[in-house]
């Protein structure tokens, strides 16, 4: 088994857009994710998380500090790490069965076989009947479900999230955290997993980080890998409801700073 | 539905009759705009006297037929260089700065250009050929597709060329398989525009010089008198490119069938 150990190392991050002043979004950030281990980003909105994400992916030059994953230093993309956007990202002109295997083709996988993979993960993300449909025709939270699908498709060592489940319905979210932990089971993965929801970080998790408002740093780790027993018990646990109301009171704590700034 | 579609060409009919009735009347001078029936009349011949039916073939060299074979190809190497063309470079200037930087100013400074004033130096340069005509219609179609073509692959989402590259693809097929697709629906746009140009700027440079194409026919029997042949060649001009513009109207909707 390969290692997929990810460590960021005094990581900053400043934009220049072409018009406007330099904004800088992330400052300093250290940040050790361990081999097959989860960790959420929690934080308020604006403070970075995507742009952490982004660097991780290698879409952007690291210009401050170093990312690296497996002991080597990121430079650019590649599909040892699948990402899904925020935004989804789908392309708008295949279909939901031509985005799901658009990874399968790059990697030269034969056609029947391509298409019996597809089949499984449409299935898994609950879209069956759906194969044949543009983007355009699907609901936010089914374009989500596709663009997971795809990611998961070429069944990367690591997975950066960047609010997957955001436009779901509790039922499907429910559902899809389900799934989620069953792949991790069978093919355990390292994830960055990117959330606004408290309570989803802290079930999904191993632990927990929560950034400042921007310029985003980690201002507190906190384990949440339940001591006993599953996750399906954690979550009526006492532990579990201590941890998320301890959580939301950081991000709270740094929702604030990022309203006031305002 | 069916109410629709005859509505839309009640208009049209009715134009039909008003053209055929006033030369007759005399409400107008039937030798400036012979009545509709004399047009179409004309017309069936200049389709059959390629075939030496009639005294016309003796006369004109060629017939609606062979006219139209001119025209068309002219059309056909005009239009369909300027679309290979111009994605090529739309493509480049929004990938390369520098290209830009050096295209750019020319492309902006010649867009306002009338395309018709480029037939003479096209014909100066190039003879009086096909040669200048296809390179008229080129240039002038150019243009648009260029333009059209960079908005498109300069506005192209950020995330998408990112999850392709995460999902592995190479720069090629980054260009094929996200970029062009992702510009498609403006550059199909743009593509419409420079049909409608070719037509102006064929027929333009047929009437200008030359002994073949439509727009040849038409200058040839309007100098000759023969104006119900005249206006036959006019009205098919028109109706070809209202035909053009219908039918990659169709082929635009059914390639971009997966927007909304
Ligand atoms: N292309 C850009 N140009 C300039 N500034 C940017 C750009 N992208 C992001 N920013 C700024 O960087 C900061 C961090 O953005 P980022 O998208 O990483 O935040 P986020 O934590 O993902 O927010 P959200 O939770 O709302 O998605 C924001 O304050 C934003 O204003
Ligand atoms: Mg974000």
């Amino acid at each position: 088994m390969t290692s997929s150990g990810i460590s960021f190392n005094g990581v900053s991050h400043t934009y220049r857009p072409p018009r406007g002043r330099p904004v800088l979004a992330l400052d300093g950030v250290s940040l050790e994710v361990k081999d097959r281990e989860f960790v959420a980003l929690l934080g308020p909105s604006g403070c970075g998380k995507s742009t952490l994400l982004y660097l991780l992916g290698g879409f952007m030059p690291v210009e401050t500090g170093t990312i690296s994953v497996a002991g080597k230093t990121v430079t650019g993309p590649g599909p040892d790490r699948g990402v899904v956007f925020q935004n989804f990202a789908l392309f708008p002109w295949k279909t939901v069965q031509q985005n799901i295997v658009y990874g399968l083709e790059k990697q030269r996988m034969p056609k029947p076989e391509r298409e019996k993979r597809a089949q499984e993960l449409i299935e898994l993300v609950h879209l069956e009947g759906f194969g044949d449909s543009y983007p355009s025709q699907l609901s936010g939270g089914m374009k989500q479900r596709v663009a997971i699908a795809r990611t998961l498709a070429i069944d990367p060592l690591t997975l950066l999230m960047d609010e997957p489940f955001g436009a779901l319905d509790a039922q499907t979210r429910t559902l899809m955290h389900e799934e989620l932990l069953a792949i991790m089971r069978r093919t355990p993965k390292t994830v960055v997993f990117v959330t606004h929801d408290v309570r989803e970080a802290v079930y999904l998790a191993d632990r927990v980080a929560v950034m400042t408002a921007r310029p985003g740093r980690i201002k507190e780790i906190v384990d949440t890998k339940p001591s006993t027993g599953s996750r399906a018990e954690f979550i009526h646990t006492q532990e579990y409801t201590e941890k998320v109301d301890y959580l939301w009171n950081l991000v709270r704590d740094e929702a604030i700073k990022a309203q006031g700034e305002h | 539905m069916t109410n629709n579609v005859v509505v839309r060409y009640i208009p049209l009919l009715l134009l039909a009759i008003l053209w055929e009735i006033a030369p007759r009347i005399h409400f107008v001078d039937p030798s400036e705009l012979p009545p509709l029936s004399a047009v179409l009349k004309a017309w069936w011949s200049l389709l059959l006297d390629g075939e030496g039916h009639t005294f016309l073939a003796v006369f004109f060299k060629g017939s609606l037929w062979s006219n139209g074979v001119s025209s068309f190809i002219n059309w056909f190497f005009g239009l369909g260089g300027a679309i290979v063309i111009g994605v090529f470079l739309g493509v480049f200037m929004a990938r390369y700065q520098t290209f830009d930087d050096v295209v750019s100013p020319l492309v902006k400074a010649l867009y306002p250009m009338p395309k018709s004033a480029l037939i003479p130096v096209m014909i100066l340069w190039l003879g009086l050929g096909a040669g200048s005509k296809i390179a008229s219609i080129g240039l002038s179609c150019l243009l648009p597709v260029i333009l059209s073509t960079y908005n498109g692959s300069r506005g192209v989402e950020q995330t998408l060329i990112w999850s392709a590259r995460s999902l592995g693809a190479t720069d090629r097929e980054l260009l094929w398989e996200v970029i062009l697709p992702s510009a498609l629906p403006e550059i199909l746009a743009g593509i419409r525009n420079a049909v409608a140009i070719s037509f102006i700027v064929l027929v333009a440079s047929e009437l200008l010089v030359g002994q073949h194409g439509l727009g040849y026919l038409i200058s040839f029997l309007g100098e000759g008198g023969v104006y119900d042949a005249m206006f036959a060649v006019v009205v098919t001009v028109s109706a070809l490119g209202f035909a053009a513009d219908r039918a990659y109207l169709y082929f635009m909707r059914r390639t971009l069938i997966w927007r909304e």
